[in-house]
């Protein structure tokens, strides 16, 4: 499926740490696949520590592999906050503003946003291509019900939060009342 | 210079079973080579880049079981990309065509694909063993494919895979014929499996003594299954959730009660916990209990459990049980050696229940101690030096506060001088992780005093190349060295290039260390691969020596660069 002509560049938001440039001295790095250099969600990244920071800022909820738990245990022992075992399927469901019907996406299948980005992309491929030059930006709702930008927050404390996902025409965003969870960028 | 027959040498030999000890026989002289390599049947091979399929063959043609390893051990945490490496199909293809009579195969992070599997099981008649530790590529069609194929199997064990679930009959495939099963843990499994076939399969199963369910096990199959199995000695329950004034839980009771060889209990990935009282008839046998998958099982409930588990050896929880429930580990489990404390909720910190006060209990009620992984939320010196005196027999000692950096909350200072405690006390240590806030002085200790020490993990320690260097100069025994976001460079890690010769592997993620000292490493060492993963693309576009290396990767080898790797591996 060619990438290219999308017109889903959201080359403002660079989903990573607030505040982390973008220029290449910036060492944990966004993954852009090599051959699909025009990938809706391109800038998603996976890992979020600021280079400068490393040592000093408290690190534990921001750092790829702290706590060394491995991923397995991860997607199978925690709970969520009733105490009762987390079920090992994260159905949500996805909108996307033009699309005449919903998705479901099991978050618990998914590594990182990058996967997440992947499998939209494999969803609403279709959608995608016929929506003329719009530009799309992820959000998603939280338990509090507020709906916030994909990509702050670590993955596992977004799958833990997400209740749902909607794809929504940047256009729109402006006046609707995203939340960011640090400053917003740009 | 034989003053035996090689036969009375080979059935000496026969009572070397520790691949060190048979290592260290084939040393020895050139005939002792010859009759040590001809009987060997047992090959544990800890990084399967370090030696290729047709060397082994070429000198164990008598191999019967063979133990691999891959991805190295932070790959557990998401710092190795997915397709790194450590793909086992090559070996099994260069076992199928050989004349190798494989009964047994143990891999550990390694990448398993059904085609592989399907190659297994076709190409050893005499295949019994297959064990899956921490794998991936594979889904249940792979299963099938073993189930199927073959017929003499006896043991079919999947700890923590990530498995593709087809939800297929893979259960069902195993023959009428196939009556030969000790083991079968498929509890990673997530899909729901053919309960009748599974009754089927263990009914004709006279054998089995370990059988771990996954959670789309219920309780009323789990009793049929007990009730077909009494002589189970190790038992992972799936889903255990139930009524506890029915009928099928009253049958369930009887069941548990027939069951009077069981020694190990784990799993329980859906739980009541005010069904835990039919297991007490079991308890007070019980030598290892996992509760770490059981997040529905805290308090009282919890507390009660242990209190029946007199004899526990083992004992791997989730931190729910808080500092309290340690406490009734400690007057309870006098003959534990092992403790593992997971975190249920690692996210938020502020709610790990568990802290010093816990490990300090048990380190005090427990003193045959000897191995111990604790997630907590914080740690003092002072605890750590009562720990050190109360329990000197440490052979692993894994610690890991929740924080990275977090200093001793009560003084404010490292955990230095706690974990020096550790070392100086436990002189038979083989295994370390550290954490918390440390300066160089707690290498400083380590170098001098973890004489034994096989494995240390670093991370977001030090403050500069001395940390690393006292380790390198002074743990002679060491092997695997992995750390990460430390202030090491070139210079700690070219003071000693010919000590990684003597290592398996060392792991540098987010350190100091350039491409040019990489690059130097592999220069002076060409019995070493030198891997240098880079996602972003930056290697490509600057290749400037002064460059710091995100993760850097070097092991020994005797069969030079792979030929595996992917576009992002770099080998120097």
């Amino acid at each position: 499926m060619g990438k290219e002509g999308l017109g889903l560049e959201i080359t403002e938001l660079r989903l990573g740490l607030p505040g982390a440039n973008s220029d290449s001295g910036h060492r944990c790095d966004v993954m852009i696949d090599k051959n699909e250099k025009k990938r809706a969600f391109s800038e998603i990244s996976e890992d979020d520590v600021e280079e400068g920071n490393r040592k000093k800022t408290t690190i534990k909820n921001q750092v790829v592999g702290w706590p060394p738990v491995c991923s397995y245990r991860k997607k199978n022992s925690f709970s969520d906050k009733d105490g009762s075992a987390k079920a090992s399927k994260m159905y949500v469901k996805v909108s996307m503003d033009g699309a005449p019907f919903l998705r479901k996406i099991d978050l618990g299948m998914h590594e990182g946003y990058s996967h997440l980005a992947k499998a939209l992309e494999k969803l609403f491929g279709e959608a995608l291509r016929n929506a003329e030059s719009c530009e799309f930006v992820p959000i998603y709702e939280d338990k509090d019900g507020d709906w916030m930008l994909v990509g702050d927050v670590p993955w596992e404390m977004f799958t833990e939060s997400c209740k749902r996902l909607r794809i929504m025409k940047t256009a729109d965003a402006k006046g609707f009342g995203v939340l960011r969870s640090k400053e917003a960028l740009n | 210079m034989n003053y035996f027959p090689d036969e009375v040498l080979e059935h000496v030999f026969d009572f070397i079973t520790s691949h060190k000890d048979r290592n260290s026989v084939s040393l020895v002289c050139k005939s002792w080579y010859k009759i040590e390599r001809y009987s060997r049947q047992r090959v544990f091979i800890g990084n399967c880049y370090s030696i290729s399929p047709e060397r082994l063959i070429a000198r164990f043609p008598g191999l019967k079981s063979l133990t691999l390893k891959g991805k190295p051990h932070f790959a557990d945490f998401n710092l190795v990309p997915h397709d790194w490496g450590g793909f086992v199909y090559p070996w099994i293809e260069a076992l199928a065509k050989s004349r190798i009579g494989l009964e047994e195969l143990r891999l550990k992070r390694m990448v398993v694909s059904d085609e592989s599997l399907e190659l297994l099981s076709k190409s050893f008649v005499n295949f019994k063993s297959l064990v899956l530790v921490s794998c991936e590529g594979f889904t249940t069609d792979g299963l099938a494919a073993i189930a199927a194929n073959c017929r003499f199997l006896r043991e079919l064990d999947l700890q923590e895979n990530e498995v593709d679930d087809h939800r297929g009959h893979w259960l069902s495939c195993f023959p009428e014929s196939c009556t030969s099963l000790i083991s079968l843990n498929f509890a990673c499994l997530r899909g729901e499996v053919n309960l009748g076939a599974l009754e089927r399969l263990v009914s004709r199963s006279p054998n089995l003594k370990s059988l771990r369910l996954n959670r789309a096990v219920p309780l009323d199959t789990l009793q049929k299954l007990l009730m077909r199995a009494p002589q189970l000695v190790d038992l992972g329950i799936g889903s255990y959730v139930h009524d506890p004034f029915s009928e099928a839980y009253n049958k369930l009771k009887i069941a548990i009660q027939r069951c009077k060889s069981i020694r190990s209990l784990s799993g329980f990935l859906e739980v009541a916990p005010h069904c835990m009282s039919a297991i007490y008839p079991i308890c007070g046998n019980l030598t290892f209990l996992n509760l770490s998958y059981a997040p529905g099982l805290h308090g009282n409930k919890l507390m009660k459990l242990i209190q029946h588990c007199r004899k526990l050896q083992r004992l791997w929880i989730l931190d729910c049980i808080g500092d309290k429930g340690l406490g009734v580990v400690a007057l309870t489990c006098k003959e534990l050696q092992e403790l593992r404390v997971f975190p249920s909720d690692p996210f938020e910190a502020g709610n790990a229940a568990v802290t010093e006060e816990g490990l300090v209990l048990v380190s005090a009620g427990c003193p045959k101690l000897n191995s111990l992984l604790y997630f907590c939320q914080q740690m003092t010196n002072a605890a750590l030096i009562t720990v050190a005196k109360n329990c000197p027999n440490f052979i692993r000692f894994r610690l890991c506060i929740l924080d990275p950096i977090k200093p001793d909350p009560v003084t404010n200072q490292p955990l230095d001088e706690g974990f020096g405690a550790i070392v100086q006390s436990c002189k038979g240590l083989k295994r370390l992780s550290l954490s918390g806030l440390l300066t160089d002085q707690v290498f400083l200790y380590i170098g001098m005093y973890a004489e034994q020490l096989e494995m240390l993990s670093i991370a977001f320690a030090a403050d500069s190349d001395k940390g690393m260097l006292y380790v390198l100069n002074g743990c002679k025994k060491l092997r695997k060295l992995e750390i990460r976001d430390c202030p090491f460079g070139d210079a700690a890690l070219l003071e000693d290039v010919g000590k990684y010769e003597t290592m398996r592997s060392l792991w540098m993620s987010s350190c100091e260390v350039t491409l040019g000292g990489c690059k130097a490493v592999a220069e002076k060492m060409p019995s070493l691969n030198v891997e240098i993963i880079d996602e972003s693309e930056q290697m490509e576009f600057n290749l400037d020596d002064k460059q710091k290396v995100d993760k850097m990767y070097l092991y020994r080898t005797l069969v030079g660069h792979r030929k595996d790797a992917p576009e992002y591996v770099w080998i120097l």
